[in-house]
């Protein structure tokens, strides 16, 4: 089936199987690899993007679901050179490791400022919850949310 | 990937070359690969742990749509059977299948779903066979692997069926009595590495029937060198290229999709890309070994450890792997980072049709130190001795001997890591009721918090680095100075997370007084073998390999009077020597390079009525010799530790009869950011001579200790015994 979509506000189309995932499409049919493929069932959030400014799990979402709505991607968060400040943030804090859970953080956590701009220590906590890190431990994931939610 | 420093030499925090892109997403890991004409690989697996394979049929595979190719074991060009260190496993399934998810044929189709319903149509018969499940009377059963491929190889020659290694340290006088006696039996369940990047590659035929494989794997040419025999090829005709790695921790020693997709690759002369799911991904590796350890420790009524009796097995599973490495590595810390004159340990490791197990982080001193700290709780108990002293009056120090006879040369603050720790304050028990968020169970709990009981717990650990036992572990590195005073390093150092690649522009950058240094893309095409990113070795090893071909260069260029200058140079640590055979001593001046060690203090609480726990704290010392990048080091600390934390409370691999029955992130559980507490790390440098700037592996030993720890917080607040890992809510509650 063909299907529509914004992703990071440039319109795209696809066809696709109507078995596959927002994830699949993205990554494999539209050029968007960095939402990750860690569990394809939503446990770890390594997929997480914003389906209509919403936090999802881009493996959860049929293709067919997403037609004619409008998806972030980690991709979209950078303005050209400028990273976001939770970007930045991730990389000064030293909450980057191997990196495969970091696109979902990142986008997780943008979401989370978002709504709630100073989040307090379990606020973070369980706002993250869902989404898993191999490496870190968290602690400099957490030092990372903090430091982005000050500027 | 083609990275720059921006900042920083050797002691200074550096940001993460790789930083940027892996936040922006444009970091390509190997499940990302692309390449024009690509089909994707699917490999079908037994669903049996035991069976006899007595027909394939590929028929209807090969007919199915979108499908370029349909291979089994008859299509394997070359050998048949490879392995990391023996070669017992075959590349595809010949008359038998030994665990379940072994890998039985492959297909080759336009898309992947395609491939996995291909896969569905091959018809393979088996006659299951009665799976060998208990690895306690593995020794008493029909042989898995007649032909013994262990066997032969300078290890004690033990002729019981299923026997991988057998090893048997004896020290001093075995049968010295003490004047107090403690005992227990230990369990550890299996653990995953639960990397969160799918095994997954891209393989690419060059058109002169070579191969390049873009991989992510922790040694490159290991993999090259499994890789070409099976395939029919000379090595240099396969080229191992690193792919991005999300994430190893011992999990990617072993191949898993390399043969498989070049022989489709190969095959249908395209790319052939292979992603696992996570499903896949829970068969498709090995994992940390289970382990049953009987323990008795003898004593002074001073506390003065007289003698050391342990048992350890661990079940191998249906393959080799690094198997017997671990037996070894088990039996070389079973005491602890503690001075025993007389010690007897026996250590056994066996096949199985459980899943097969090798290399996790730890490495069989993760098995062993939950085994011994408990012991050390017991002994303090037993004697009315604070545990902590108790500790630091068996603390084994330079100078001192190891079971297996070794004399400790190197730095191995045992004393100073167990004072730093025990030194730093804990917080205050928290007042109740309170936000049900920061109640054992979190919002799970639905009580006030009526039922919770705190305990602080202890324990200490120590690991080896690099690898041991006479092996010859070398590092290449090769540098390019050119005219314009900019360098380019050539090094196969797998940089899986850990920060290898930053390790290495650091040390360029400090040697070479020049910030315009880049690192080039790891590949066995341009340098020699770097080892393998396991044992704690990968900063010493390419520290010193880096730091050597860096001062050859500045040296060729002098003698040259300037231009472009390109050398290789290879770094060896220190040579170890083998285990003797029956007695388990070094029959040199050392078996390990070096060991590091760790302590740390938990503060944990526990519903004792819901069987539920929080980890309030963690605060830890650990022997690093030198902080090549202190914001790296916490870092591994911090994730080590949690790594360590799970094995204590939630992760492991459940089976019945062998089968798998939780190869899911729904049904095996590894911490989150509600399970993790805070964790307080304390660096103590105290550098070692031997290992370029004084620098020690740091990944390992926070592992270790922490599963240790946390159990031992745990008993603190429950009073009970807790002798298997993961602690569960019957556990705690005593059903």
């Amino acid at each position: 089936m063909r299907i529509g979509l914004r992703v990071n506000g440039a319109p795209h189309e696809a066809d696709v199987w109507e078995g596959e995932s927002l994830l699949y499409v993205l990554r494999e049919r539209l050029g968007y690899p960095g939402s990750k493929n860690a569990c394809e069932q939503g446990e770890c959030g390594s997929c997480s993007v914003l389906l209509d400014r919403r936090l999802v799990c881009a493996c959860l979402v049929l293709a067919a679901q997403a037609d004619g709505h409008d998806v972030v991607t980690v991709e979209g968060l950078a303005e050209g050179d400028r990273l976001h400040r939770v970007q930045e943030a991730f990389v000064a804090a030293g909450a980057v490791q191997c990196g495969f859970c970091t696109p979902g953080l990142v986008v997780a956590t943008a979401d989370l400022l978002e709504h709630t701009p100073d989040p307090s220590h379990d606020q973070i906590r369980e706002a993250l919850s869902g989404n898993i890190c191999r490496c870190t431990g968290y602690a400099k994931i957490f030092d990372a949310v903090r430091m982005a939610a000050a500027g | 990937m083609s990275v720059k420093l921006e900042l920083g030499r050797v002691g200074q925090i550096v940001p993460r070359a790789d930083g940027i892109p892996k936040t922006t997403g444009e970091f390509a890991y190997s499940s990302d690969l692309q390449a024009a004409g690509m089909l994707w690989g699917h490999t079908l697996r037994s669903p049996h742990a035991h069976a006899r394979i007595t027909e394939v049929d590929i028929s209807a595979a090969v007919a199915a749509p979108g499908v370029h190719a349909v291979l089994t074991h008859e299509d394997v060009p070359g050998a048949k059977l490879y392995g990391l260190e023996f070669q017992d496993q075959p590349v595809l399934a010949i008359d038998r299948v030994r665990y379940f998810g072994e890998p039985v044929a492959l297909v080759a189709a336009e898309h992947p779903e395609q491939a996995r319903r291909a896969a569905e149509l091959i018809r393979v018969e088996y006659t299951p066979l009665p799976p060998l499940a208990d690895a306690e009377t593995a020794t008493e059963q029909e042989p898995l692997h007649p032909e013994r491929p262990t066997m032969g190889h300078g290890y004690r020659d033990d002729p019981r069926p299923n026997v991988v290694r057998s090893l048997v340290i004896r020290h001093g006088d075995p049968d010295a009595e003490g004047d107090v006696s403690v005992s227990g039996v230990y369990e550890v369940g299996i653990q995953d590495q639960a990397f969160l990047g799918p095994e997954s590659g891209l393989c690419v035929p060059d058109g002169e029937g070579g191969i390049d494989v873009y991989v992510a794997t922790q040694w490159l040419h290991v993999d090259r060198d499994q890789v070409a025999p099976c395939l029919g090829l000379n090595p240099e005709q396969v080229r191992i290229h690193l792919a991005g790695v999300g994430g190893a921790f011992g999990g990617r020693e072993d191949l898993s999709m390399q043969i498989h997709g070049s022989l489709l690759a190969l095959h249908t002369n395209r790319p052939v890309k292979i992603v696992y799911n996570r499903e896949e991904s829970f068969v498709g590796h090995i994992h940390r070994h289970p382990a049953k350890i009987w323990m008795e420790h003898r004593a002074t009524r001073d506390g003065e450890l007289v003698n050391v009796r342990a048992r350890i097995l661990l079940d191998g599973g249906a393959y080799a792997s690094s198997s017997t490495a671990v037996t070894s590595n088990a039996a070389s810390f079973a005491c602890g980072p503690y001075q025993v004159d007389n010690a007897l340990i026996e250590s056994l490791c066996v096949y199985t049709n459980n899943p097969p197990c090798g290399a996790m982080r730890g490495f069989g001193a993760v098995q062993v130190c939950f085994a011994h700290e408990a012991q050390m709780d017991k002994l303090a108990a037993a004697l009315d001795i604070d545990p902590i002293e108790l500790r630091l009056l068996n603390a084994l120090q330079p100078g001192d001997r190891t079971p297996t006879g070794q004399l400790i040369t190197g730095p191995l603050p045992v004393a100073d890591v167990i004072r730093r720790a025990a030194g730093l304050p804990v917080p205050e028990p928290e007042e109740l009721p309170r936000d049900p968020l920061r109640l054992p169970g979190g919002s799970g709990n639905t009580t006030r918090g009526e039922g919770v009981k705190r305990g602080v717990g202890f324990a200490v650990g120590f690991k080896n680095i690099g690898y041991s036992e006479g092996f010859d572990d070398y590092t290449a590195a090769r540098v390019q100075l050119f005219a314009d005073g900019s360098a380019e390093i050539h090094c196969a150092a797998a940089e899986v997370g850990q920060g290898v690649a930053g390790v290495i522009l650091q040390v360029a950058r400090t040697e070479l007084g020049t910030v315009d240094v880049t690192l080039a893309p790891h590949t066995t095409a341009m340098v020699g073998s770097a080892g393998s990113a396991s044992a704690s070795r990968m900063t010493w090893m390419a520290s010193g390999a880096v730091r050597d071909a860096c001062r050859a260069a500045l040296a060729e260029r002098e003698r040259k009077g300037g231009g472009d200058v390109d050398v290789e140079r290879i770094y060896r640590h220190p040579r170890t020597s083998a285990l003797d055979p029956e007695t388990g001593q070094t029959t040199g001046e050392r078996s390990h390079v070096a060991y590091a060690c760790a302590a740390m203090r938990v503060v944990a609480e526990v519903d004792v009525e819901l069987g539920l726990t929080r980890v309030v704290w963690i605060g830890t010392a650990q022997d690093i010799g030198k902080a090549v990048n202190p914001q790296a080091v916490t870092g591994q600390i911090e994730g080590g530790t949690a790594q360590g934390l799970g094995l204590a409370l939630m992760e492991e691999i459940q089976t019945r009869d062998g089968l798998i029955t939780n190869a899911s992130f729904t049904d095996y559980l590894i911490p989150t950011t509600l399970d993790m507490p805070p964790v307080v790390s304390e660096l103590v440098e105290d550098p070692d001579p031997d290992a370029p700037y004084g620098a020690k592996g740091v990944g390992e030993p926070p592992t270790v200790v922490s599963t240790a720890a946390v159990v031992s917080a745990l008993r603190a607040a429950t009073g009970r015994e807790l002798t298997r890992v993961p602690v569960k809510p019957d556990d705690i509650v005593g059903l």
